[in-house]
C-alpha cells in the first residue's frame, strides 16, 4: 500500500483538513506520501516533512499552479500518478479536494469513493449517504487505484512532530509540463475570504451555532462573545445564512460544513434534516431554543427551553463563574 | 448561447423518511416519493433564467436510469425546459458512468454550457460534474451561488462558495458549472405549463447506443442504519446546564 494525500496549499502550515485525511492514510498502513502543489510551497512543504508517517512530500512549485484550479492541478495529480503508481490516492472533503479528486479520478478512469468516515481494509471503506441518515460500506475494484476523499471530522486532525523530517522532493520536469500545458479555459478572478482570529470551524473543540431565532446579524455578537470566552468557532444554521446573518462559508449542515466538536451548542436552531447532519457527530450537543416540540432537542444531549437572548448572557456570566 | 443542458435526477424525495433494507443491500425506494434532486431543480431554473434573459436559446434536461426517470424530464420541461433526452437503463448508475453517457450527449448536442446540480441527495457523490468536465476538457465551476455571461466574449463569470467564503472564476465557454443552495429559488411549475409539457418531446437512447459501459465499479458491501444518538435530558436552569456540562460531559 503506497497512498498520496493531496493537501490544499493555505499559509505555510497543513490545514487540519490536511492532517485528517493523512490519519485517514494511515489507517491503510503502508507509505505516505504528501503532494503540494502551488506558489513558493517550500514553507507548507517543511510543516508536511515534520507530520510523523509522512516517507515522502512532493512539491510542485510554479505560478500556473498558485491559484489552485481544478484543471491543473487535476493533470498534475493525473500525471504524478502515472509516473508514481500509488494504490490509494486521498484528499480531504474540502471544497478543495471535492473540486479536484473527482476531475482527476474521472482522466484515471476511476469510480472514487466520497467523504469516507471509516477505512475498514486497503479496499473498503464506509461512508454515509443520504445526509447520514444511513451509511454504506463500499469496495473498490481488485484493480486500482483506489481514490477517495475524506470527511475530516470522522479522522482526528491532532498530530505529533516528528523527530525526524520526511524528504522532499520535487516533482519531475515532465509532470510539471503536464500541468502547465493545460489549456485549461479557467481564469481566477478574485476570492472574497472571511479571516477571523477564532479557530476553523471545521477543526474546533467547541461550536457555538445560531439560527433564524438570533433574528438580525448585530445579534451574532453574542455568540461569538461566548465562543471567544471559550475559544470556540460560530457556526450558522442554512435558515441564518439565507436570511444574511451571516457568511456562507458560516453554514453548518449537508451542503455546508460537517463538523464533530467536543462541545456544540446550537443556539435558536430548529433542527432541520439537512443542518443535523452537518453536526450530529458532535461529542455533546446542547440546544436552547424555545420551542420544546423542535427536533434539535431529540439529537441534543442536554436541552434547555428558554428564550436565548436571556440563556446566552446568562450561560457567559455562569461560565466565567466558575472559571474564576 | 445556443443551447444549454441540464441533468437531471430521480431521487427520493428530500422530506421522505429513509429507510434502510432488511437485508442491508440499500435504501428501500419502493412505495417512497420521487422527485427531482433538489440542486437539479436550481440547476434547471438557473438555464431557464439564462434563457429568460435571452442568453440562451433551448434548455434540454437529460435524464439517466429506468422509465420513471422521465416524471423529472417532464417535471424540467414543465418548469419550461424545451425538450428532455432521456438514457434508460435499469442499472445502478455510479457517477463515472454518468459522467460517461452525460459526456457523449455532450457531443452529440454540443451544448454551450452543461449545467448540474453540486450532489445528488441520495448518493451524495459530489462528483459528476467534475468527472463530465475533465471527459470533455473543459474548465469547471463546481458550487456556483452566482452565474453571469459575458455573452461577446463567449465567457461564463462564475461566483462559488467555498471554505473560507466566494471566489471567482472566469470560464471559457463551453463550461460544466454545478450549483450550490443559494444559486436561484426554483420557480413552481404551472397548471397549463404540466399540460403544455406533455406535449414536448424526449428522445430516448441506451447506454449501448452511446457506446458506454455503465457496469457499476464500486461494489456496494452493505447499507446500514446510522448510529443512533441515546436520547438526551431536559435541563431546567443556566445553572444546571453548566453543571452538567462540567461535572457530567466534562466538556467545559
Amino acid at each position: 500500500v503506497t497512498t498520496l494525500v493531496v493537501a490544499e496549499h493555505k499559509g505555510d502550515k497543513l490545514g487540519a483538513d490536511a492532517l485528517s485525511a493523512i490519519n485517514a492514510a494511515k489507517c491503510l498502513g503502508g507509505d505516505i506520501s504528501i503532494l503540494l502543489a502551488g506558489e513558493g510551497v517550500l514553507p507548507i512543504a517543511q510543516h508536511a516533512s515534520t507530520v510523523p508517517g509522512v516517507g515522502k512530500v512532493l512539491t510542485a512549485d510554479d505560478a500556473v499552479l498558485g491559484k489552485g484550479t481544478a484543471e491543473s492541478l487535476a493533470a498534475l495529480l493525473v500525471a504524478v500518478q502515472r509516473r508514481r503508481q500509488y494504490t490509494h490516492i486521498a484528499a480531504p472533503s474540502s471544497s478543495f479536494g471535492r473540486n479536484l479528486l473527482p476531475r482527476a479520478a474521472a482522466l484515471l478512469d476511476v469510480q472514487p469513493a466520497s467523504d469516507v468516515t471509516e477505512v475498514i481494509d486497503a479496499d473498503t471503506f464506509v461512508r454515509p449517504i443520504y445526509a447520514g441518515n444511513a451509511m454504506q460500506t463500499i469496495r473498490f475494484p481488485a484493480e486500482g487505484p483506489r481514490l477517495f476523499t475524506v470527511r475530516t471530522s470522522a479522522f482526528p486532525s491532532e498530530t505529533a512532530e516528528a523527530s525526524t523530517s520526511a524528504e522532499i522532493e520535487a516533482v519531475s520536469q515532465e509532470e510539471l509540463a503536464a500541468a502547465k500545458g493545460v489549456d485549461t479555459g479557467s481564469e481566477w478572478v478574485g476570492q472574497d475570504v472571511s479571516t477571523s482570529e477564532r479557530p476553523e470551524l471545521g477543526s474546533a473543540k467547541v461550536v457555538i451555532s445560531g439560527g433564524r431565532a438570533l433574528k438580525s446579524a448585530e445579534n451574532f455578537q453574542m455568540l461569538y462573545d461566548l465562543a471567544d470566552q471559550l475559544g470556540g468557532a460560530v457556526g450558522a444554521s442554512r435558515a441564518a445564512v439565507d436570511a444574511g446573518f451571516c457568511p456562507n462559508d458560516m453554514q453548518v449542515g449537508q451542503t455546508g460544513k460537517v463538523v464533530a466538536p467536543d462541545l456544540y451548542i446550537a443556539v435558536g436552531v430548529s433542527g432541520a434534516i439537512q443542518h443535523l447532519a452537518g453536526m450530529k457527530d458532535s461529542k455533546c450537543i446542547v440546544a436552547i431554543n424555545t420551542d420544546p416540540d423542535c427536533p434539535i432537542f431529540q439529537v441534543a444531549d442536554y436541552g434547555l427551553v428558554m428564550d436565548l437572548f436571556e440563556a446566552i448572557p446568562s450561560l457567559g456570566k455562569e461560565i466565567q463563574k466558575h472559571a474564576k | 448561447m445556443k443551447r444549454v443542458l441540464v441533468a437531471v435526477k430521480r431521487v427520493i424525495d428530500y422530506n421522505a423518511r429513509i429507510r434502510v433494507k432488511a437485508d442491508k443491500s440499500g435504501v428501500e425506494t419502493s412505495n417512497v416519493k420521487m422527485s427531482m434532486n433538489p440542486f437539479c431543480e436550481i440547476a434547471v431554473e438557473e438555464a431557464l433564467r439564462l434563457k429568460g434573459n435571452k442568453l440562451a436559446e433551448e434548455v434540454v434536461a437529460v435524464s439517466l436510469g429506468p422509465k420513471a426517470c422521465q416524471d423529472q424530464i417532464r417535471t424540467a420541461m414543465a418548469m419550461g425546459a424545451d425538450r428532455g433526452i432521456h438514457v434508460l437503463t435499469d442499472t445502478e448508475l455510479q457517477p463515472l458512468a454518468v459522467a460517461k453517457l452525460l459526456a457523449k450527449i455532450a457531443e452529440r448536442e454540443s451544448p454551450d454550457m452543461f449545467l448540474l446540480g453540486k450532489q445528488a441527495i441520495d448518493d451524495d457523490c459530489n462528483q459528476t460534474g467534475q468527472m463530465l468536465a475533465a471527459l470533455l476538457s473543459w474548465p469547471q465551476a463546481t458550487f456556483a451561488s452566482k452565474v453571469e455571461l459575458e455573452a461577446g466574449e463567449r465567457k461564463a463569470v462564475v461566483t462559488r462558495e467555498v471554505d473560507g467564503g466566494l471566489e471567482t472564476l472566469r470560464l471559457r465557454l463551453p463550461a460544466v458549472v454545478t450549483t450550490d443552495l443559494r444559486l436561484n429559488e426554483p420557480r413552481y411549475a404551472t397548471l397549463p405549463n404540466i399540460m403544455k409539457a406533455k406535449k414536448k418531446p424526449i428522445d430516448q437512447l441506451t447506454p449501448e447506443e452511446l457506446g458506454v459501459d455503465v457496469a457499476p465499479r464500486l461494489q456496494t458491501v452493505k447499507v446500514e442504519e446510522p448510529p443512533k444518538r441515546k436520547g438526551g435530558i431536559i435541563v431546567h436552569s443556566v445553572e444546571e446546564l453548566v453543571d452538567k456540562l462540567r461535572n457530567e460531559a466534562k466538556v467545559l
